[in-house]
């Protein structure tokens, strides 16, 4: 009964998107944005501009006041609670400011449990924790504990965690906010990767170095895009990091032995 | 536009523990302090009905040792209110109603014993002077603990057997003491064991009938008829049993079943069971409160990790139901532990007592019950509470 549909080109679709919260704030005020597959984007904008804002509406995690949110192809507005949360287990990836990982647990099952609501058996999560954490230069510490890891590494710990079921879109809330430019090197050197590996990437960032990096710059200001530069650059890859001379130093950063 | 179904994925019951689990692991001594109250209420619960059984175990056991088939005899009053009698032949006529295997008589002498006849009269320490049988012991299936039983010598001459109290009040620890009883000295030839279905045996200094009838003025009549039969005919003999007795006057006869008050005594709960349980009960509900305070703080200190799994992808019906199972987890451990020291402390109370340790079943049934029930109620609040809050603002906490 039904008709192939057209393949929906948009990861994230914004339309007039505003957001008001309680006691008069607006937080947006009529936001178009478009993200296409693989493209890697930076949100950057003063303080208090509505960059979160922005991500939870991205990462439905809340939902506009007024205006189109579709993402993967699926309009936010009709959907529930529950195919909401099953958008975000299977589209979405989340890094924060904060690392967010348990305490006392190991680093392989943070990882694991990020996985816990894709339905994925116990023991596939597992091996794909040891996989994630592989990938972002961690594989050596997969019995470590958050209190036994730098910043930057529990930070690729958190990375790894969002990336482990393979989420087409991963949205980063200034993942180097909390850590010096070296830590902040090696979770950079590992988004690159990914997005060198096809992930759709959006990364909230104060930082102009790391907006540049990035092939796409979105610039928010008191809740309105003000500049989009580079839009459908697509799968181009960025440069060496920002703060490193080169990639290699990245690299060689990223897993080294402490 | 693409309507591919979006469904969450089930998580197995292994996983919702696990995530129960995870929120206890990591504040130990919180969650044994708060499993304490129900640890505590379940014991006592546990440990009052496991004693109360223990002791109606023990008292079954000793019925079942004893048997249910003996009946007595006794003499009730006349129409006029005066104290009516046995005839004579009534013994006869006991043995030769069918199913009756055993019966034996006693008859009260109206005399007392003393250690001398120095003693005044009026010091009877409470022990009747009876005739007996010679096949008592059989019927009574009693046991002699020193020297010997009357026999078909001993049952015409000045010979004495004294029941276990009798011989304890009088102070008679050995065989071949002389008593005073009426007016000459009687040798004492035997000591009886207990008699728990007729303790007034126990009280007594038998002697034979002959003797009694030539030393003590003994008229013959039987005061008690004791008979065994059939476990399955008791109730039949005991519905002939008085026109059997006394075919002129039936209703001057009381038939009774010694075992019956041994049985009621097994089918009653005390008052104070009762007020234990009800202890037991408030412990138990304080130990819930104290559970669901525990449920509420944690969901407050936990809003970021509540954040975080909503965009790992969790529904708030997992979110519920984690902390459902954490409460779960939470009381089921206290009454896991509560089950356990409450069989301890019953095993250690029957076992001092020397009576076999029961718990019933449907003891610890209720203890499970009870503590999901408990566990469900303490933690619906705060589990609905976790799923109600909004991912950003569990996010945004600092
Ligand atoms: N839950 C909320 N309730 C009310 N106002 C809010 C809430 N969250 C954000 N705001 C307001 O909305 C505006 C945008 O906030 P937002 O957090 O999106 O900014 P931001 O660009 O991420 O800032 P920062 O760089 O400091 O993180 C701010 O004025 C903020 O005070
Ligand atoms: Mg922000």
């Amino acid at each position: 009964m039904s008709i192939p549909q057209p393949e929906q080109p948009y990861v994230v679709e914004l339309r007039e998107v505003t957001k008001d919260y309680g006691g008069g704030v607006r937080a947006l005020r009529g936001v178009d944005l478009l993200v296409e597959p693989g493209e890697l984007v930076a949100i950057a904008g003063p303080s208090g501009s509505g960059k979160s804002t922005l991500l939870h509406l991205i990462g439905t995690l809340d939902r506009p006041t007024t205006g189109t949110v579709r993402i993967a192809g699926h309009d936010v507005a009709g959907l529930s609670d529950r195919e909401l949360s099953a958008l975000r287990a299977r589209h979405l990836g989340f890094v924060f400011q904060q690392f967010h990982l348990a305490p006392g647990v190991s680093a392989l099952d943070n990882v694991a449990d990020g996985l816990l609501y894709t339905g994925t058996p116990l023991r596939a999560r597992r091996e794909r924790a040891a996989a994630a954490l592989e990938r972002v230069g961690l594989g050596h510490r997969l019995g470590h504990r958050p209190n036994q890891l730098s910043g930057g590494e529990q930070q690729r710990v958190a990375v790894a965690r969002a990336v482990a079921g393979d989420p087409p879109l991963l949205l980063a809330d200034e993942p180097t906010g909390n850590l010096d430019s070296a830590a902040g090197a090696e979770v950079l050197g590992v988004l690159r990767d990914l997005h060198a590996a096809g992930t759709t990437i959006a990364v909230i960032t104060h930082d102009p170095d790391i907006a540049e990096w990035c092939p796409r710059q979105v610039r928010v200001r008191d809740g309105r895009v003000v500049a989009d530069a580079g839009a459908g650059a697509g799968r181009r890859p960025p440069g060496a990091n920002p703060k490193l001379p080169d990639a290699e130093t990245a690299g060689a950063a990223k897993g080294a032995p402490r | 536009m693409n309507r591919q179904r979006l469904t969450p994925a089930r998580l197995g019951p292994s996983d919702v523990l696990r995530t129960g689990a995870a929120g206890l692991r990591t504040r130990p001594a919180r969650v044994v302090l708060s499993a304490l109250g129900i640890a505590i209420g379940i014991a006592t619960m546990i440990a009052v009905l496991g004693i109360s059984s223990s002791s109606r175990e023990q008292l079954l056991r000793q019925l079942d040792r004893l048997g249910t088939n003996l009946l007595t005899v006794a003499p009730g009053q006349t129409m006029f209110g005066e104290e009516a009698k046995l005839p004579v032949e009534a013994l006869g006529m006991v043995r030769r109603i069918g199913p009756v295997r055993t019966a034996s008589a006693t008859g009260t002498v109206d005399t007392t014993i003393r250690r001398t006849d120095r003693i005044p009269k009026a010091v009877t320490g409470g022990i009747a002077v009876q005739a007996a049988t010679a096949d008592l012991l059989t019927t009574l299936e009693g046991r002699v603990v020193k020297g010997a039983w009357l026999n078909a010598a001993t049952e015409a001459r000045p010979a004495v057997v004294l029941g276990a109290k009798a011989a304890q009040r009088l102070g008679i620890t050995r065989i071949g003491v002389q008593v005073w009883m009426g007016e000459r000295w009687f040798t004492v030839v035997g000591v009886l064991g207990p008699m728990p279905l007729a303790p007034e045996i126990e009280r007594s200094a038998l002697v034979g009938f002959p003797a009694a009838e030539k030393y003590l003025g003994f008229d013959g009549h039987p005061t008690t008829i004791y008979e065994r039969s059939a476990e399955e005919s008791v109730e039949a003999v005991r519905a002939v049993l008085p026109r059997t007795v006394n075919p002129e006057n039936p209703e001057e006869v009381t038939v009774s079943r010694p075992s019956d008050a041994l049985a009621a005594r097994a089918a009653a709960a005390s008052a104070f069971t009762n007020l234990l349980l009800g202890l037991g009960a408030v412990a138990l509900l304080v130990g819930g409160v104290g559970v669901a305070n525990t449920m509420v703080i944690s969901v407050l200190e936990r809003r970021k990790e509540i954040g975080l799994r909503r965009s790992l992808g969790a529904t708030r019906g997992q979110v519920r139901l984690q902390f459902l199972a954490e409460s779960l987890l939470l009381s089921a451990l206290g009454g896991i532990a509560g089950a356990v020291l409450g069989g301890l402390a019953t095993a250690g109370y029957a076992l001092s007592r020397g009576w076999p340790p029961v718990v019933p079943a449907w003891a610890f049934a209720g203890a499970v019950g009870a503590t999901l029930v408990i566990g469900t109620l303490a933690g619906l609040y705060p589990a609905m509470r976790a799923a109600r809050l909004s991912p950003t603002v569990a996010l945004a906490t600092t």
